[in-house]
C-alpha cells in the first residue's frame, strides 16, 4: 500500500518535472544565428553580443531604449522598456532575453550586464568567435 | 615574512590533518585506545594551526600589506576598516580558507562536546573530518594559495568588488559556509557508523543535534543571501534560481529531508539505511555548490573570479567522496535493517512523504542547474532553465507540503486515524478557506493562486498550534504543562509556523507587488498604490571610497508624510563601477523600494523604478523562524542526558554485533 503510493506520488513528480522542462526551456541565439532564421517563430529566447558602438536611442518617454547587437558579423536592433544595468555600455557584452517581432525587433523583457567591467558572459564571447570565424574577421579576444 | 608564517602554518595543518586522517582510525580497527584518543587533541591542533594562518591573513589586510598578491586584489588603501576585515572572504583564496577554517571549528567543536560518545565512534568521526581536510588544505595549498606574494608590490591595490562592500557581505557567507561545512559533521557521522556497521537510535541521537545547527545555520545564510540580493541588487527580487542560489538551496532541501529521517530513526530505529544516505548527499550536494560556485562553469551573478584548473580538483575530490561514501554504503547498507512497521496513517509516513517530497524538489533543481551545463559542454546548445520550469515544480509540491505538514504532526506514531484528525481540524479547514477569500480581497483583488497560498499558510499555521493544544488538553494545570513541552517539540513547532509566515510573503509578495519603472522630473508626483512619491531631485554626495549622485523621493499618504527616500548610484573610483544603491522604506506589511536610473536631462529629469512590495518581509521572517526552532530543538534536554542512556545501549550493540 505504502510502496503504491509512492510508486505514484514519484511517478507523478518526475511526469510533472519532465513536462514543465520541456515548456519552459529558453534557447541562447547569437545575431547571426537570428538573421539567418534560426529561431522558430515566436520563440522566447536569449540574444547576446555586444551593444554597437553609438547605436544607443531613447523615446520619447525616458525609458524606452532601443540599441543594436552585434556579433561583429550580423546585427540586430533591440528594444527595451526599464531601467539598464549600471554596467550596460555601448561596446560592452550584454545578454538580452525576449522574442521577435514583426519587424524583426528583439523585444526585450530583460537585459542583463555583469557587474564587473572585465567579463563577458561566456555565450557572447563564443558567438563573437564564431561570427568572426564566418565572416573571416580576426577573433576577438576577451579576459 | 609574516605571511610565510601563514603559509607555514597552513602546511603544518595539513600534517596535522593527514595525521589525523590515518591514526584514528587504524587505532579504531587495532583497538589501540591512545591511538584513537589522539583525534580529540588533534582537531584543536588543527584549528589552532589554521586559525593562525586566516589571523595572519587578516594581518595582512589590516596593514595593507600589497605585496600579498591576494590582499592586493581585493583591498586597497581607502577601504574602510570593515571590508579590509571582511575582505578576507571577498575572493576565492580567502573564502577557500574561511571554509577550511570553518570546517577545523567543526571538528573542534565535536570534540569538544561529543565527551558522551564512545572513543571508537568519535575516533572514527573526526577522522574522516581530517581526511576532507585533507582534502581542502591540498586544495588551497595547491591551487589558490592566499599568501603568494606579488613582488614588486604595488604602491595600492585594487578594490574588492563594490557589490560586495555591504552588510550583508559580511554575515552571508561565514553564515552559508556553517551550513555548508556543518554537514561535513553528519556525513562524518554517517560514514563512521557504516565503517563500525552500527546504527542505532543512540547513534542518531548523537548525530540530530549537529545537524540541526548545520541546517539552522544554512537557513540563516540562504535567508541573509535572498535579503542581501533584494536590497543590493537594485532589483527588488528575492530570488532568482540563479544556479549558485541553487547549490546552496540543494543542500538546504537534503538537510530539511535528513533532519525529519533523523526524527523517525531516533524515536523508531526507522529510515536507517535512508538517514545515512541523505546525510551523506548533503554533504555531496555542498561539495557540488562548493565545485559550481568556485569552477566558473556558471554564468552568473555570482561568477566573480574563477580558474578551471580548480574546478577540476574539486569535481575529483567530490568524485572521490561520492565514490567512496557510496561503495561502502553499498557494503553496509543490506546490515542496516529497519524493524519497525508502520502504516500509511503513521507519522512515519508523514516523514517518509516529507522525505519524498524534499528530494523530489532537490532533484528538480539539481537537472535545472545541471542539464544546461551538461548540454553546453558538450557543445549541444546553449539554454537556461528559469522561473517558469521551478514555478511548474515547487507550487504544486509545495502545496501538498503545506497539506500535509501540520496534519502529519498530529499523527500519532506506527498507526493512526487520519480521517478522525482532520474531522476534528473540520473547523481549520472553514477558517482556511474563509481566509484564502478574504484575505485577496482586501489586498484589491481576488486572484486564486494568492488564495491558495493563503489558505495552505493558514492552515499550517492552525494545525501546527493544534499540536500545542494537544499537549495541553488532558492536563489540569496549563501553565506547568506548557513549561514542560520538550524544546524539541517548540523546535519543530516554530519551523513550521515559519513555513506559514514564508508562504504568505511569497504568495502575496509575488501576486500584489506593484513594479514601474518611469521618468520623473523634479517636483513631480508619481501616485501608486496609495502612495503619492515627490521626486525632489538628484543631488552630489561623497563617500569613503565612492562618489555618488543621490536621488530623493518623499512619500506621502493622505497628506501625512511616510518616508524620505535616498537611492543612489555610486561610482567607486578605485574600480570603474557604478553600483546602484535602492533605497527601501521597510515596514511588516509592505515595503516601498526606490532605485535611481540614469539622467536623461541634464540633472532635472531621471529614469528610476519604484516598487511597492507587500508582505516581502514575511518572507526571511518566515526563514528566520525556521532557522530559530532548529536551535530551539538543539537545546533540548535529551540530547544533553546522552550518556546514561547511551552507555547500556553501546554494550547490547557490542553483543549483537
Amino acid at each position: 500500500m505504502l510502496v503504491c503510493l509512492m510508486v505514484i506520488g514519484v511517478g507523478g513528480a518526475v511526469a510533472l518535472i519532465l513536462n514543465a522542462f520541456q515548456n519552459s526551456i529558453q534557447l541562447f541565439y547569437s545575431p547571426t544565428e537570428v538573421v539567418e532564421g534560426k529561431v522558430p517563430d515566436g520563440a522566447e529566447f536569449k540574444i547576446g553580443g555586444l551593444v554597437a558602438a553609438n547605436s544607443v536611442v531613447r523615446d520619447a518617454d525616458g525609458i524606452t531604449v532601443q540599441f543594436e547587437l552585434t556579433d561583429n558579423g550580423e546585427t540586430v536592433p533591440v528594444r527595451y522598456t526599464g531601467i539598464l544595468p549600471d554596467l550596460f555600455r555601448e561596446g560592452q557584452g550584454t545578454v538580452s532575453v525576449g522574442s521577435l517581432n514583426d519587424e524583426g525587433v528583439f523585444v526585450a523583457k530583460k537585459v542583463l550586464a555583469k557587474h564587473d567591467e572585465n567579463y563577458m558572459p561566456p555565450e557572447v564571447a563564443d558567438a563573437l568567435q564564431k561570427a568572426g570565424e564566418k565572416h573571416g574577421a580576426t577573433t576577438v579576444n576577451f579576459q | 615574512m609574516i605571511a610565510e608564517l601563514g603559509h607555514f602554518s597552513l602546511i603544518l595543518a595539513l600534517c596535522v590533518a593527514i595525521l589525523l586522517s590515518v591514526v584514528p582510525m587504524i587505532g579504531s580497527f587495532i583497538g589501540t585506545y591512545s591511538w584513537m584518543a589522539l583525534s580529540r587533541p588533534a582537531s584543536l591542533v588543527l584549528v589552532l594551526m589554521v586559525g593562525i594562518s586566516y589571523a595572519v591573513l587578516t594581518y595582512s589586510f589590516l596593514i595593507n600589506d600589497f605585496s600579498v598578491k591576494y590582499v592586493a586584489n581585493t583591498s586597497n588603501l581607502s577601504q574602510p576598516l570593515i571590508y579590509r576585515i571582511t575582505g578576507v572572504w571577498g575572493s576565492h583564496e580567502g573564502s577557500l580558507l574561511l571554509w577550511m577554517l570553518i570546517l577545523a571549528l567543526w571538528g573542534a567543536a565535536v570534540s569538544v562536546f561529543s565527551r558522551a560518545v564512545p572513543m571508537q565512534m568519535i575516533a572514527r568521526v573526526l577522522s574522516v573530518m581530517g581526511m576532507i581536510s585533507v582534502g581542502f588544505l591540498l586544495f588551497i595549498l595547491l591551487t589558490s594559495n592566499p599568501f603568494d606574494r606579488l613582488i614588486p608590490a604595488p604602491v595600492d591595490g585594487q578594490s574588492l568588488n563594490p557589490l560586495l562592500q555591504d552588510f550583508g557581505l559580511v554575515i552571508h557567507p561565514p553564515m552559508l559556509y556553517m551550513g555548508y561545512v556543518g554537514f561535513s559533521v553528519a556525513f562524518a557521522f554517517a560514514v563512521a557508523a557504516l565503517i563500525g556497521g552500527r546504527l542505532d537510535m543512540a547513534w542518531a541521537r548523537w548525530m540530530r543535534p549537529w545537524t540541526n545547527v548545520a541546517w539552522m545555520f544554512l537557513t540563516f545564510g540562504i535567508a541573509l543571501g535572498s535579503w542581501w540580493a533584494y536590497y543590493e541588487l537594485g532589483w527588488g527580487g528575492w530570488w532568482f534560481w540563479d544556479p549558485v542560489e541553487n547549490a546552496s538551496f540543494m543542500p538546504w532541501l537534503i538537510g530539511t529531508a535528513l533532519i525529519h529521517s533523523l526524527a523517525a530513526t531516533e524515536k523508531r530505529g526507522a529510515f536507517k539505511a535512508w538517514t545515512v544516505l541523505l546525510a551523506v548527499t548533503a554533504f555531496s550536494l555542498s561539495l557540488l555548490g562548493t565545485f559550481l560556485v568556485r569552477s566558473g562553469v556558471l554564468t552568473s551573478v555570482h561568477a566573480f573570479a574563477n580558474d578551471p584548473e580548480r574546478g577540476v580538483f574539486i569535481l575529483g575530490f567530490l568524485g572521490v567522496v561520492v565514490g567512496c561514501s557510496l561503495v561502502l554504503y553499498a557494503w553496509r547498507a543490506p546490515q542496516l535493517r529497519s524493524n519497525t512497521e508502520f502504516t500509511v496513517q503513521s507519522r512515519e509516513a508523514g516523514l517518509l512523504f516529507n522525505n519524498v517530497a524534499m528530494v523530489v524538489l532537490c532533484a528538480s533543481v539539481l537537472l535545472g542547474t545541471l542539464y544546461p551545463l551538461v548540454l553546453d559542454s558538450l557543445g549541444i546548445a546553449k539554454i537556461s532553465v528559469g522561473l517558469p520550469y521551478f514555478n511548474a515544480i515547487f507550487v504544486p509540491l509545495a502545496a501538498a507540503v503545506a497539506l500535509v505538514v501540520g496534519v502529519g504532526a498530529l499523527v500519532r506514531w506506527k498507526n493512526d486515524n487520519v480521517m478522525a484528525i482532520v474531522k476534528k481540524m473540520s473547523w481549520a479547514i472553514v477558517v482556511s478557506v474563509i481566509a484564502g477569500i478574504a484575505v485577496p480581497l482586501m489586498m484589491g483583488g481576488f486572484k486564486p493562486a494568492a488564495a491558495l497560498g493563503v489558505a495552505l499558510a493558514c492552515w499550517v499555521f492552525l494545525t501546527t498550534l493544534q499540536g500545542v493544544f494537544e499537549r495541553l488538553k488532558n492536563r489540569n494545570n496549563k501553565l506547568v504543562a506548557l513549561f514542560s513541552i520538550p524544546a524539541g517539540f517548540w523546535g519543530m513547532t516554530l519551523g513550521h509556523l515559519g513555513i506559514a509566515v514564508f508562504s504568505v510573503g511569497v504568495s502575496l509578495t509575488s501576486l500584489y507587488s506593484i513594479e514601474t519603472d518611469l521618468r520623473m522630473a523634479r517636483g513631480e508626483v508619481h501616485e501608486m498604490a496609495g502612495y503619492q512619491f515627490e521626486f525632489q531631485g538628484v543631488e552630489q554626495v561623497q563617500g569613503p571610497n565612492y562618489s555618488a549622485d543621490e536621488g530623493l523621493l518623499v512619500v506621502t499618504r493622505n497628506g501625512v508624510e511616510v518616508a524620505q527616500l535616498a537611492a543612489q548610484k555610486r561610482d567607486y573610483s578605485s574600480q570603474m563601477g557604478i553600483m546602484t544603491e535602492a533605497a527601501i522604506d521597510p515596514g511588516l506589511t509592505r515595503d516601498l523600494f526606490f532605485a535611481l536610473g540614469e539622467s536623461l536631462n541634464g540633472n532635472d529629469e531621471w529614469s528610476m523604478r519604484i516598487y511597492y512590495k507587500p508582505y516581502v518581509r514575511w518572507i526571511w521572517l518566515g526563514a528566520f523562524l525556521m532557522g530559530l526552532g532548529g536551535l530551539i530543538a538543539v537545546t533540548d534536554r535529551r540530547y544533553r542526558k546522552v550518556k546514561v542512556r547511551q552507555t547500556s545501549r553501546s554494550e547490547s550493540t557490542v553483543s549483537a554485533t
